[in-house]
């Protein structure tokens, strides 16, 4: 065991830095659209945009240990994304780097990479969630076409997204349900598309119902061949990160609730005179570290060339349990004064407690929800028959 | 970066796993259990024919030089197959006497562990339950060129089996020390009891009017810390052992819900018994891993150990208790059998719980460590 980065990579997270504080003001806001363009530029001109990816497509090229330094500290700083284009970055690009024409490649890649616009995915419909592979939206063969009817829902970003990767069933009758399913590259503004925002309980629209009426997609969209838009999906997965990056977000986290904690009073007291105010945060500590510790591990399986599988469930699952209870433990601190939401001006540090406390189902729920990731570690890991 | 172990670890775990699997699967475990001790001398002869009371020990005193990363790989074989034994008390005494202990110390003490003719073990504290030094509170009598100290410890693991006490006390100023006491001294009885795990005996030492010489002091360290790393070592090393129990009892709940057939199903599918499985690997998963960082930090980054340490055992003591419950409850009523062996994990659960610091107090420690 060694848990140093080599001199190289410890170079590396020296030059991340240096980037930070030369080109991340500390009053830097992430809502800033003017800042968030010119920082889009600044990353991908560092190359850092996909940094992974190879570099024929015009990605980084880079090493999976370089990566998790390069989020480590990113995270830290609290910088934004590397990168706009957040689906095409996590789900598009990887599917057509493996999948794709040229034509694609070139059509679609250099567009993600320079955060040009949002991609969408036209995955979950009204009758299909955890059990994906059953979805319903279908995609007909017409000549060079194919056409395409259903319903989609739960879609992030689709408002304002220009193109979804989509998911239709162009085989009613494979005999296996995955085989008839195919991925398509579809533009939002194709006649027959449209969108239908849905609010969510903290009261932002993040997702779309997405409703598809006769409308034409070329052949040359298609990404991989008909019937294997399972597969491409899956390879998507299977870029599985060992999540490590996530992990410092979680710990900035806990660092805000302990001095949370110094601030507030619990029970007519200060707070951090209370056990159960101590212990909670220690035990929130402990999932925390085991989360990083365990990242550590999956990434030796990585740099040792081994693929991840079902194992990174085991962080989601905790990460799923701390936004919650984290959540809770911040209205907890506050007591009667965290019923006061955002827009009221009693409402302590802005009110961004209670959001935390109501928004986590974006992190807890997209992705696979808690019970999902339960049933892949029972079937996958511990080989118990499915459901 | 590198969190793995290395090629020589992992042959050593799977030679470790081998021989037990053949000399002491948890049949055997239950046969050693039953005796006065929970002692095997066949099995531990074996054991030092191996090397593993030689691991911790240095080359120059008969040992092999190794460090707590191939103990704690060692600990969590043992643990899988319950397999009573006293490693664990033996490799705490020796990381402490070659921490506090000088030269001399070495010399008398080591050779005699490494090549087994001496087990050893901890008898540190009078409050058991607080694993810190002013929970030792013995005082001892001062004499020409020594001390003289009387008295009773109580919770030493395999106080009935051990040749060498590595105990802590007080001088009548206050100040802490760290010494060796033979059982065969003048003055000295000590005895086990049986626990609520019946392959761990703890147990009783008496001390009446017992001499401590200055060749007896461990006194090369700062007597403080050095204390508390004992302790700390101790808390990872039943972390350790609590790994492979975990897995072992994960392993047989696994193999029952594959197997057992109601409503015309395994019960595996459904998912009242499917989740709670999963949530077991999770929590192994994840203290193997704040195991295998806290041993690690032992010997390359000791002032990571408190906090290390902390974190591990309290989330093993926390988990494993939901573990040894759910071992006997998913399995139903064959669960509570005695000829059934989830009920041994539920046992070493409740070992493992207070064991160097239960879950209270290692997470106020680990809040204090981590700045609150």
């Amino acid at each position: 065991m060694d848990f140093k980065f080599s001199e190289e990579e410890e170079a590396f997270r020296t030059e991340v830095r240096a980037f930070l504080d030369e080109n991340l003001p500390a009053d830097a806001k992430k809502s800033d659209q003017a800042f968030v363009a010119e920082w889009d530029r600044k990353v991908r001109a560092k190359g850092w945009v996909g940094y992974t990816w190879p570099k024929e497509v015009g990605g980084g090229g880079g090493t999976i240990a370089k990566q998790v330094i390069l989020k480590e500290e990113m995270s830290a700083r609290r910088a934004p994304s590397l990168g706009s284009c957040f689906m095409g970055l996590a789900w598009v690009g990887p599917g057509i780097i493996q999948y794709g024409t040229d034509d694609q490649k070139k059509r679609f890649i250099p567009d993600i990479l320079d955060s040009k616009y949002q991609w969408c995915t036209g995955y979950s419909e009204p009758n299909v969630g955890s059990d994906l592979a059953a979805l319903q939206c279908r995609g007909e063969r017409d000549g060079d076409e194919y056409v395409v009817n259903g319903q989609k829902i739960w879609t992030s970003g689709a408002a304002w997204s220009k193109w979804m990767i989509l998911l239709v069933r162009t085989d009613p009758n494979s005999r296996v349900k995955h085989d008839g399913i195919t991925c398509l590259l579809v533009p939002m503004d194709s006649p027959g598309v449209e969108v239908r925002a849905i609010q969510n309980m903290a009261g932002y629209s993040m997702f779309s119902e997405v409703f598809f009426n006769d409308v034409r997609v070329p052949v040359a969209n298609r990404l991989g061949e008909e019937g294997q838009g399972w597969k491409v999906t899956i390879s998507a997965l299977a870029n599985e990160r060992s999540g490590i990056a996530e992990v410092t977000q979680m710990i900035r986290k806990l660092d805000e609730l302990k001095s949370l904690a110094k601030r507030c009073r619990h029970g007519g007291r200060p707070a951090l005179e209370d056990s159960g105010v101590r212990r909670r945060l220690a035990r929130f500590e402990a999932r925390i570290e085991a989360m990083r510790l365990n990242g550590l591990r999956y990434l030796t399986k990585q740099l040792k060339g081994e693929k991840l599988s079902s194992e990174t469930s085991v962080n989601k699952l905790h990460r799923a349990n701390l936004e919650v209870e984290m959540g809770d433990f911040a209205l907890d601190l506050l007591g009667g004064a965290s019923g006061y939401f955002p827009s009221s001006e009693a409402a302590p540090d802005r009110g961004k407690w209670p959001f935390q406390a109501l928004n986590w189902p974006e992190v807890v729920i997209g992705g696979g929800t808690p019970n999902i990731q339960k049933n892949i570690i029972a079937e996958r890991i511990l080989g118990l028959p499915k459901d | 970066m590198n969190f793995g172990f290395t090629e020589e670890q992992e042959q050593l775990r799977e030679s470790a796993r081998r021989f037990l699997d053949d000399r002491c699967p948890i049949p055997q475990s239950r046969k050693f259990a039953q005796t006065e001790e929970a002692f095997s001398p066949e099995l531990w002869s074996e054991i030092i024919g191996l090397g593993w009371t030689a691991i911790l020990v240095p080359e120059d005193h008969g040992g092999l030089g190794l460090s707590w990363l191939e103990m704690a790989v060692l600990l969590e074989e043992t643990g899988r197959t319950l397999a009573p034994s006293p490693l664990l008390s033996t490799a705490l005494a020796t990381s402490l006497i070659l921490d506090a202990g000088d030269a001399a110390a070495h010399a008398r003490f080591l050779p005699g562990i490494a090549d087994g003719s001496r087990i050893a073990t901890l008898a540190l504290l009078d409050e058991a339950d607080a694993p810190h030094a002013a929970s030792v509170t013995l005082v001892a009598e001062a004499t020409e060129g020594g001390f003289r100290l009387s008295g009773t410890r109580d919770l030493i693991m395999d106080a009935g089996l051990a040749d060498l006490f590595a105990i802590a006390f007080r001088n009548p100023d206050g100040a802490l020390h760290l010494a060796v006491i033979e059982k065969s001294a003048n003055g000295v009885t000590a005895k086990s009891y049986p626990t609520i795990d019946p392959s761990k005996r703890l147990g009783r030492l008496v001390l009446d009017n017992v001499e401590i010489r200055d060749e007896d002091l461990l006194h090369a360290g700062e007597s403080e810390s050095c204390l508390a790393r004992a302790l700390d070592r101790g808390a990872v090393g039943v972390c350790a052992e609590t790994i492979g129990a975990a897995e072992s009892a994960l392993a047989l709940l696994v193999e029952y819900a594959k197997t057992r057939l109601q409503f015309g199903a395994p019960i595996g599918r459904y998912q009242g018994v499917k989740h709670p499985l999963a949530e077991i690997f999770v929590d192994i998963e994840s203290f193997r891993s704040l195991t295998y960082f806290a041993a690690w930090t032992i010997d390359q980054s000791p002032e990571e150990l408190p906090r290390q340490a902390s974190l591990a055992k309290a989330y093993v003591s926390d988990a494993m208790a939901r573990i040894g419950v759910d071992s006997v409850q998913l399995h139903g009523a064959i669960g509570y059998t005695e000829e059934y062996d989830a009920q041994l994990f539920l046992k070493r659960a409740k070992w493992v719980r207070p064991a160097f610091g239960d879950a209270d107090w290692h997470h106020d420690r680990a809040a204090t460590l981590g700045g609150i």
